[in-house]
């Protein structure tokens, strides 16, 4: 084996909790004054302005980035917290988080100093929406077949294609496209992709959304017909997307948005348990509980470890591989523990809800952002077997 | 900035490792051990780490013991299991830590525990001997003292008691290591001393869990370097089966399991090792490692034997060293079930608003 999957272990330290309980009292606010209710998890309610401005005011948007880009230069565990708190109660961060969580730090990586300081203090105040261009219609898990393609023109690149399933393209100012700049070649068939800063206003774009089969629609397809971007709009190296984003995908893989998306099934089972279920009841929660629990110290400690500048690659890939796997048979494993509950029992009621919702949308949380199938040939490589 | 370890303190626990590594690879390799044709391996490993004072880790310098925390010799004890070890060091360790709790001397040689069962309880009678019996105590026949937990009228005492003074019936787990039911009718101790608040029959069952989890977690490490080693020798269909796919994904599952043990135990002992009690954030992380771990020593033996095929089954492969004992230790010091059912009644009665500050305390 390569290097031998280790969790280092990290306490969070005092002023890290002060930061949660902060971000706590803000929620409980938040959901007294009507803003979002935390039994639903839904994309659709997820977006809301007004809530990702009050955030930003708040210095919880881009907490990690430079000060000069309106950042708070935070760190890492101070953003698991804050991320945390937040998918724990479903808040809607809809608007915001894509930005929060992978454009911007593409942007500061990749952009010039123009854009950087147009864009990134926007997205920090919460006034500014980013969604990912990565599916086609023929290219999903597998990246490198994307089609879609970036042609050179004067001062900039026409392109052309479309895009799929872009969760909150209806929404977004900007997306963060993956196009093709050049074939790939026999040696790599992942050479030839390159990352553009696409602004959605771009004339020759067209967002289609697409009602998933929850019947929610944050699903778009986006169209792009000799749609023009500036040359100075492509991030990093063109032709060598596939270079990029190694590390800062451990951050998107381990973050508690990959186990907490139902957690909310959890909180209703214990509530319609009751204080004293029956045996059968307690085991199963208990080992409900025993698995979060245990999620929660592996991603805990592997963005203990990004901070510390270590580069856990393969433990943030197993965060994701295991907890979007139990968020997924949460809501069908509390469905078993509750079946006994008696339907006049008060808490019946909400928790039939909450699990019908959850188990809806429980197919695609091994599917978003990489399946688990694409997240195993990951692993594998990581362990030495590729 | 969470609190990670000092720098003095993590390069001490590494230098520990690296020690302990050197020293089961060199007196217990599984596969020497699976060669052997008796067990004189044993006695060379045990005058090893008693010279080295591994085996009186948790006994406090003062009472000439090495005074390591909690965590590290939980390190010791992963590492252990990471070699299938087969003498009884957890136990000694664990014997000593309790000893060390009333203040008592701890004896040179092999040590174990009891009662290690729940709702067991042994009794000291006005004479001042133990009655009683305790169950499945592992290594019991090899142990040459006990060290006990039993009951007077008021409060409990800890008693060191020489094996001989008790009867003793054999029983083995699934590894063949002894299990063995404990009986004592008026069994003479050797010293016998109050026992302080945290050293009862829960805090023991406690520390228990926690040391098969660190020993699970080890040797689940173990299955999937061997098994990933293993796949890319093995070649079958004209290729090393590492190259299937679906063999890169039952490996990839176990490496789950092996990452979700290791994290889940290794949370559990840096929790006892900060916590001035045995208290509810011990007891959910005891818990919570315990169950998990189990859960993934039962997934991960399953993968590790597909992977393995026949030659994984055989008796001559050391491959079972490590798989009989994921299965055995899962029943130490009660089992998923038994703890599972214990966190879920406690979750329940604590109600569902406090689930989740419970689970972000740290």
């Amino acid at each position: 084996m390569s290097t031998p999957i280790r969790f280092d272990q990290i306490r969070l330290a005092p002023e890290i909790q002060a930061l949660r309980a902060e971000v706590r009292a803000f929620l409980h606010g938040e959901i007294a004054a009507g803003t979002f209710d935390p039994r639903v998890s839904d994309r659709e309610s997820g977006y809301n302005p007004g809530f990702s401005r009050r955030m930003g005011e708040r210095g919880w948007i881009g907490m990690t980035w430079p000060k000069r880009y309106g950042g708070r230069e935070r760190s890492f565990l101070e953003r698991y917290v804050v991320t945390e708190e937040c998918r724990v109660t479903n808040a809607p961060v809809g608007m915001h988080f894509t930005a929060d969580r992978q454009s911007g730090p593409i942007l500061l990586k990749y952009a010039n100093e123009r854009i950087k300081s147009d864009i990134l203090p926007r997205i920090t105040r919460g006034e500014c929406c980013f969604c990912i261009g990565m599916s086609e219609p023929g290219s999903g898990s597998d990246l490198f077949a994307a089609r879609t393609k970036a042609t050179p023109a004067k001062g900039g690149f026409l392109v052309n294609g479309t895009k799929v399933w872009t969760t909150g393209a209806n929404h977004a100012d900007y997306m963060i496209g993956l196009f093709r700049t050049s074939a790939s070649t026999k040696e790599n068939r992942r050479h030839g992709l390159t990352q553009f800063l696409v602004d959605l206003k771009t004339p020759g774009i067209q967002v289609n959304p697409i009602a998933d089969m929850s019947g929610t629609r944050h699903f778009n397809e986006v169209v792009f017909e000799d749609a023009f971007m500036p040359e100075d709009h492509v991030m990093g190296k063109v032709d060598l997307a596939w270079q990029q984003a190694t590390s800062e995908l451990a951050y998107e893989r381990s973050g508690p948005e990959r186990f907490l998306e139902t957690a909310s099934v959890l909180f209703e089972l214990v509530r319609v348990l009751g204080n004293a279920p029956d045996l059968r009841g307690a085991e199963g929660l208990g080992r409900l509980v025993a698995q979060l629990h245990t999620l929660r110290r592996m991603a805990v400690s592997v963005n203990g470890m990004l901070q510390a500048g270590k580069e856990p690659v393969v433990e943030g890939s197993l965060v994701k591989d295991v907890g979007t796997l139990w968020e997924q048979a949460l809501p069908a494993r509390a469905r078993d523990l509750a079946a006994f509950v008696d339907a006049s029992s008060p808490a019946r009621k909400t928790f039939d809800e909450v699990v019908t919702r959850a188990t809806g949308i429980a197919p695609k949380l091994t599917i978003q952002g990489g399946t688990t199938e694409v997240l195993r040939g990951i692993i594998a490589r990581g362990l030495g077997l590729r | 900035m969470g609190h990670a370890e000092s720098v003095g303190a993590t390069q001490a626990r590494e230098l520990l490792v690296e020690t302990t590594t050197r020293m089961f690879r060199d007196l217990a390799d599984p596969q020497a051990v699976v060669n052997a044709r008796d067990e004189a391996w044993k006695t060379a490993l045990w005058r090893a780490l008693e010279e080295a004072g591994l085996t009186r880790a948790w006994v406090p310098e003062a009472l000439d013991g090495a005074g390591a925390s909690i965590a590290d010799g939980l390190e010791i004890l992963r590492v252990s299991g990471a070699f299938a070890v087969a003498v009884p060091l957890a136990e000694t360790l664990l014997a000593g830590w309790l000893l060390s709790q009333a203040g008592m001397r701890v004896p040179a040689g092999t040590l174990s525990v009891a009662p290690v069962g729940e709702g067991e309880k042994l009794l000291l009678d006005p004479k001042g001997n133990i009655t009683g019996r305790a169950y499945a105590v592992p290594f019991a026949r090899d142990a040459a003292h006990f060290a006990f937990i039993a009951h007077k009228v008021r409060g409990r005492v800890v008693a060191l008691v020489p094996r001989e003074n008790c009867r003793i019936e054999q029983r083995a787990n699934i590894a063949g290591e002894p299990r063995d039911d404990v009986l004592c009718v008026g069994a003479k101790p050797v010293a016998v001393a109050d026992a302080p608040e945290n050293a009862n029959e829960e805090a023991l069952r406690t520390m228990g869990a926690a040391v098969r989890a660190a020993q699970m977690s080890g040797a689940l490490q173990a299955i999937l370097e061997r098994s990933v080693a293993y796949a890319n020798e093995r070649v079958a269909f004209e290729r090393p089966i590492s190259k299937f796919q679906v063999i890169q994904h039952n490996l990839a599952r176990l490496a789950g399991e092996s990452a979700a043990a290791l994290a889940a135990s290794g949370s559990a002992a840096d929790t006892i090792d900060h916590a001035e009690s045995f208290d509810e954030s011990v007891f959910l992380e005891v818990a919570a490692a315990k169950i998990r771990v189990g859960e993934a020593a039962g997934e991960g033996a399953a993968i590790a034997h597909q992977v393995h095929g026949a030659i994984g089954f055989s008796g001559e492969h050391a491959l079972h060293r490590f798989t009989q004992r994921l299965w055995a230790w899962r029943d130490d010091f009660g089992t998923e079930s038994a703890w599972a059912v214990r966190l879920g009644k406690l979750v329940a009665a604590n109600g569902a608003d406090a689930l989740w500050p419970m689970l972000a305390a740290r």
